[in-house]
């Protein structure tokens, strides 16, 4: 059996609709191999399209935080590249197109209040207070959580913890949000919240999304696209279009639709599961 | 809170009256078996003593203070500095932490005298060896807090291209803050016994002399009760030093440090 291509012709009307977005993010034939000779990711192409919630799943080791980490350009792949609106890593910055990062852990400062862990990324590129704080506010206020503007840390729920990053990444107003796993600590009705607001503001601020999770029901509940990963090496086997209009609520998590979504997604997973898949 | 109050009040009162039920002891004891003062002296034979002396005595302690403060803070200035340095580079380190631990294991009074000997003014010496004892904790404690750094943060700052100072002030110290005082905690008494070893070594006389000296000079004289006076204030003083660096600690950390959290319920 050979891998299921990656790229996929799309049914005419939705072309259509969507104008033909322009690559955001293209991975280009991009592979990791980590100095102890891991192999965390085959070669691997995918273009991120401007307007796309495109969620990585696969299970533990197929790569998906690797995926994420070189569009972030944390990490270098070891062959192959990256472009970034068309362009290298120096189109994003300070003076740039901005990239918003959420983490597994909140990954906030414990020593900072709520209001200087989310005016951080502006405070690293000296953006003067009178200039950071309205946009602050707003973020905050968007996550709801104004309140808690002089809170620590330590004084919230990993939930509103949770928040607080999201807002640090929304308030430099990103052109692109990745998010590695956001929310696979929480609990499920924490979750649930969280996943619906993260939608809400893709939608109203017309973001691009890259998602990472372990859990297929969030896939097919956000995005449009699930890329599905296998392990060992890790690489692309799959891509699902969830053709399903926004807004998305919770008829849509009980609809029949869901249901076969999931079970796609499930069953390219499961395919990927068997060992010597080129064998059998 | 009330019961916070009565946990307060055992905190200071408990600890207090064990003291006072031992200091009870000793002078029923050595009253009962009439133990001549040169031997051993009751607490009211010291305290008469403290009260004849206490000119000499804190005239003493204000030295000794001196040099041990002075001691403590080239040690936190030049310790934070190594340790920040060593942080750069690992190289840096690996060529030279085994220096540091040198400083460590050399015992002092073996090095005093040859300290003394080079740095002509005693009291620059003294200061030099209570700095070299408090040393150590510091330059470990800040090298191991600076590393200890969350993954994530050092990813964020690092994908906004955050600049070598930037990480270092913003990021590296704040989290070390926890490590930098517990090794301030352990170096303030250090330099207190570097202050009075080095100066039992250098047997400075006279004028200006510490509180070693009192104990040396009471010694000489069979004057037990002024020794224990001297050795009484030496202990208080390092208490009083170390309660000092408690509060700043919890000054600095008890608003978000979890070492910190119970004191603050």
């Amino acid at each position: 059996m050979t891998p299921a291509p990656l790229t996929f012709d799309e049914p005419e009307a939705k072309a259509a609709a969507r104008l033909q977005p322009a690559p955001v993010i293209e991975v280009l034939s991009a592979e990791k191999v980590f100095a102890d000779g891991t192999r965390a990711l085959q070669p691997v192409d995918l273009t991120l399209r401007a307007g796309d919630f495109m969620t990585l799943i696969g299970p533990s080791g197929c790569g998906k935080s690797t995926l994420l980490g070189m569009m972030s350009n944390l990490l270098q792949p070891s062959e192959g590249r990256l472009s970034w609106w068309r362009g290298g890593p120096e189109k994003i910055g300070a003076k740039g197109r901005q990239i918003g990062i959420v983490f597994q852990d909140p990954t906030l400062m414990p020593w900072a209040t709520v209001e200087s862990n989310v005016r951080l990324l502006f405070d690293l590129d000296r953006v003067p207070a009178s200039e950071s704080m309205p946009r602050v506010r707003d973020a905050l206020a968007r996550v709801g959580l104004s309140k808690f503007a002089k809170h620590y840390p330590r004084q919230l729920s990993g939930g509103m913890r949770m928040r607080v990053a999201i807002a640090r990444a929304l308030a430099t107003d990103p052109d692109v949000l990745l998010m590695d796993e956001p929310f696979g600590a929480l609990d499920e009705f924490t979750r649930h919240k969280l996943d619906a607001d993260i939608l809400d503001m893709w939608q109203e601020r017309s973001l691009t999304a890259v998602f990472v999770t372990h859990s297929i029901y969030e896939a097919v509940f956000l995005s449009t696209r699930i890329v599905v990963m296998a392990a060992s090496p890790g690489r692309i086997i799959h891509e699902i279009i969830v053709d399903e209009p926004f807004p998305r609520d919770e008829s849509f998590r009980v609809s029949t639709r869901f249901a076969n979504l999931c079970a796609d997604v499930l069953n390219a997973l499961s395919l990927a599961q068997k060992p010597n898949h080129g064998a059998s | 809170m009330n019961s916070n109050k009565a946990e307060n009040a055992m905190r200071i009162g408990a600890p207090f009256a064990v003291g006072l039920a031992l200091l009870l002891v000793w002078q029923t004891l050595c009253t009962a078996y009439a133990v001549p003062s040169y031997l051993f002296p009751k607490p009211s034979d010291i305290s008469d003593s403290f009260g004849r002396e206490w000119h000499t005595l804190f005239a003493a302690l204000g030295t000794t203070l001196k040099i041990t403060l002075s001691g403590f803070a080239a040690a936190c200035v030049i310790g934070i500095l190594i340790a920040v340095i060593f942080v750069q580079s690992k190289v840096i380190e690996l060529a030279f932490f085994p220096y540091a631990v040198l400083l460590q294991v050399t015992p002092i009074a073996a090095v005093s005298p040859l300290i003394v000997i080079l740095v002509k003014n005693t009291t620059g010496a003294l200061i030099v060896v209570s700095t070299i004892v408090a040393l150590f904790p510091i330059i470990s404690n800040t090298t191991l807090g600076l590393r200890s750094v969350d993954p994530g943060l050092l990813n964020l700052f690092r994908a906004r291209r955050a600049s070598r100072l930037q990480i270092l002030l913003r990021l590296r110290v704040p989290s070390a803050l926890p490590y930098i005082f517990a090794g301030l905690r352990i170096s303030i008494g250090l330099a207190l016994i570097g202050a009075v070893v080095g100066e039992f070594v250098a047997g400075t006389g006279g004028r200006g002399s510490g509180l070693a000296y009192q104990i040396l000079q009471a010694g000489f004289q069979l004057d037990i009760p002024l020794m224990f006076a001297a050795l009484a204030l030496i202990s208080v003083a390092g208490i009083a030093m170390f309660t000092v660096m408690l509060v700043l600690t919890r000054l600095a950390l008890s608003h978000w440090h979890e070492s910190e959290l119970e004191a603050r319920r």
